[in-house]
């Protein structure tokens, strides 16, 4: 490559790092540096410098709230992967005409708003709901139990939401797989499951990870599903966040948890990007 | 002796369509034996049923005389070495070697004993820890043939293992090959579409088309003796005389009209009579071209031509002629070739002629087989 074009190549990046430092980077330094300030009762910001904040989420109050929302979310993940493994493979071995149609059906769901989406999840498992009256009907579940309104059922429409975001990825390095591959293994004399955790999954590693992260870190930080589908004994970080900024006007404190959020998001996905520049 | 593999009438068709149509074929331990055709011939789903990646409709396949039809691949004493290599991208050249006697959960010092011994012997010591992107495309071949090899098997598949390599070591991994086979004694059993490969490596070859056997021998029979058109054009070019029986002379030969070319005498190694139609098949290199007519034309036909084209090719030319209604390939080397010998050349009129015992009958003929040559009528000059 010659110089002049690096030079336009250069030039032509410059809108995007503008735009990246000016809505992404230095928002992200003015809540790092708010989640540092005491808190003004009317709501505002003092002056001063002070560790209180994170005092306060590292005391015992905030605690069940970090562990549910870790718990859900490495739930979530999981649960998505497991689904998206099996069905990847599925869609990468499809005649390829009828593969796009099933593609199209996976992100059908993108098509209407996502709110509506989690409303229509309130229906379904809804008290007189089909489902309800059918568990009971089963006798799976007593006749007063709910299915609303605790982390089951944020965990049922975080895995419903995300799903998409693992099958996509996954199926994406299950299609370049070479299922030749698991040929070989069972030619040498593999099992069907041994040729599949043994070749088919390092195969798509790549993709597993993709899918991990994009999964895990939405889920970390979602607020709508656990607002509507979830109760007041099983709150979300983002709810509280939400919470210490509209109804508490607490900035300082928001940010100190937004702060720490984005920590406990950015050290894996920091942690895998210097592994691979490692090797 | 009881044969190795034997295939009892196996059929296995894809939407109707037979790709391999009533196959029977017996294997004896440690021979090195060939299905040669063309692409969609039917003989890599015919691989693919002998390692079991497919189950024939009908028929039986046997190992050892044990019944081997429904079995998985993964419980066959059978291994393959995949076209493409087929080697796990995420392990190393050890670890892919390995990967058979650990599925057999072997102990770990005696795997590393049996690896060891068998990079050793594919010359692969010093690339143990590399994965297989940092292989060349022979070394990736070695070790493919190393990690079949490895599990002992009692027949070795090779599915076209050659195809992806470049001409010179194609001809290199030949003689490894043949090196392997000496040295481990297994049984072979060798898919490609390329004769001269067939040729080189197999004491026998099976010519498949559209799903069945065309011919079985060794590559003597088939390439002297081809049984028709198809097969003697697909192993190497030759040229198709189509003529009528006009008389018996002897007992040996027969005067055989070919429109345009005249009376010529063919040696009678089938049972032929008088208005019976034949076609012959003369192999480029069996016949002789020369200025002058030869002295001595007794058991020679001897026929006129003009030269269209020369192709020098250096340890031999080939010329091809106009005869009659024919078109005729020369194949003729230089026994004693002296630069200031004026070379025949285009438009020369020359004698064309080849021993009577070097015509060979064909049982049948269809036009269709010559497109099969490299070297056909139609193909454009370049």
């Amino acid at each position: 490559m010659n110089k002049p074009n690096r030079y336009v190549e250069w030039l032509l990046s410059v809108p995007t790092y503008v735009w990246l430092i000016v809505f992404f980077v230095f928002p992200t330094f003015i809540i790092l540096w708010i989640g540092f300030k005491p808190a003004t009762l009317n709501g505002g910001i003092d002056e001063g410098w002070t560790l209180q904040n994170y005092r306060e989420i590292f005391s015992s109050n905030y605690t069940p709230i970090l562990l549910r929302t870790l718990s859900i979310s490495i739930w979530t993940t999981v649960i998505c992967i497991l689904i998206a493994i099996p069905v990847g493979y599925w869609l990468a071995r499809l005649p390829a005409r009828i593969r796009y149609w099933m593609l199209l059906l996976v992100i059908l769901p993108f098509w209407t708003n996502m709110l509506i989406r989690i409303f229509a999840w309130k229906t379904i498992l809804h008290p007189e709901g089909f489902i309800k009256n059918s568990l009971v009907f089963l006798g799976i579940v007593e006749p007063n139990a709910t299915l609303l309104y605790n982390e089951g059922s944020i965990l049922i429409v975080l895995v419903y939401t995300y799903l998409p975001f693992a099958i996509l990825p996954i199926y994406a390095a299950a299609e370049k797989f070479d299922f030749g591959l698991l040929d070989a293994a069972a030619d040498l004399g593999a099992r069907s499951w041994e040729a599949f955790l043994r070749v088919f999954i390092p195969g798509i590693k790549l993709g597993l990870i993709t899918a991990v992260l994009i999964v895990f870190i939405p889920a970390l930080g979602s607020y709508a599903i656990p607002d509507i589908m979830g109760g007041s004994t099983s709150e979300m970080l983002g709810n509280k966040i939400a919470q210490r900024t509209f109804t508490d006007r607490n900035l300082p404190q928001a940010s100190a948890l937004a702060s720490l959020f984005a920590v406990v998001v950015m050290t894996p996905v920091l942690v895998y990007q210097i592994r691979r520049s490692l090797q | 002796m009881a044969a190795l593999l034997e295939i009892q009438s196996v059929t296995k068709r894809y939407d109707n369509l037979a790709a391999v149509d009533n196959v029977s074929l017996e294997l004896e331990a440690g021979e090195v034996f060939s299905l040669l055709g063309p692409s969609g011939c039917g003989k890599t789903t015919l691989l693919r049923m002998i390692a079991g990646f497919e189950t024939p409709d009908s028929g039986r396949i046997l190992l050892n005389g044990k019944d081997i039809t429904a079995l998985p691949p993964n419980k066959r004493t059978i291994n393959t070495v995949f076209q493409n290599y087929a080697l796990f991208p995420h392990m190393t050249v050890f670890e892919n070697v390995a990967f058979g006697l650990r599925m057999q959960k072997k102990a770990k010092p005696e795997i590393s004993i049996e690896v060891d011994a068998m990079l050793d012997l594919m010359e692969l010591s010093d690339h143990a820890s590399k994965k297989p992107n940092q292989l060349s495309g022979g070394q990736k071949q070695r070790v493919a043939i190393a990690r079949a090899l490895v599990n002992k098997p009692k027949l070795l598949l090779l599915d076209e293992p050659l195809a992806a390599l470049d001409l010179k070591l194609r001809q290199r991994m030949l003689i490894e090959l043949d090196a392997i086979h000496d040295e481990v004694g297994i049984t072979f059993l060798y898919v490609t579409h390329d004769q001269s490969e067939a040729m080189s490596l197999s004491d026998r070859i099976a010519v498949m088309n559209h799903g069945k056997f065309e011919q079985m021998g060794s590559p003597v029979e088939i390439y002297e003796a081809p049984i028709n058109s198809f097969v003697a054009a697909f192993i190497g070019d030759t040229n198709f005389l189509n003529g009528k029986v006009t008389a018996m002379p002897n007992d040996e030969f027969c005067t055989v009209r070919v429109p345009s070319l005249g009376d010529l005498l063919v040696w009678k190694d089938k049972d032929v009579r008088v208005g019976e139609e034949l076609n012959l098949s003369i192999r480029p290199e069996k016949l002789r071209i020369a200025r002058k007519k030869p002295e001595k034309p007794d058991l020679l036909n001897c026929i006129q031509a003009v030269v269209e084209d020369v192709v020098y090719l250096g340890s031999l030319t080939k010329y091809r002629l106009k005869s009659g209604e024919y078109t005729l390939i020369v194949e003729q080397q230089h026994g004693h070739y002296l630069l200031d010998e004026k070379p025949i050349t285009w438009e020369e009129i020359v004698w064309v002629y080849w021993h009577s015992e070097d015509g060979y009958m064909l049982q049948s003929y269809q036009q269709d087989d010559e497109s099969l040559m490299a070297l056909s009528e139609d193909m454009p000059d370049e």
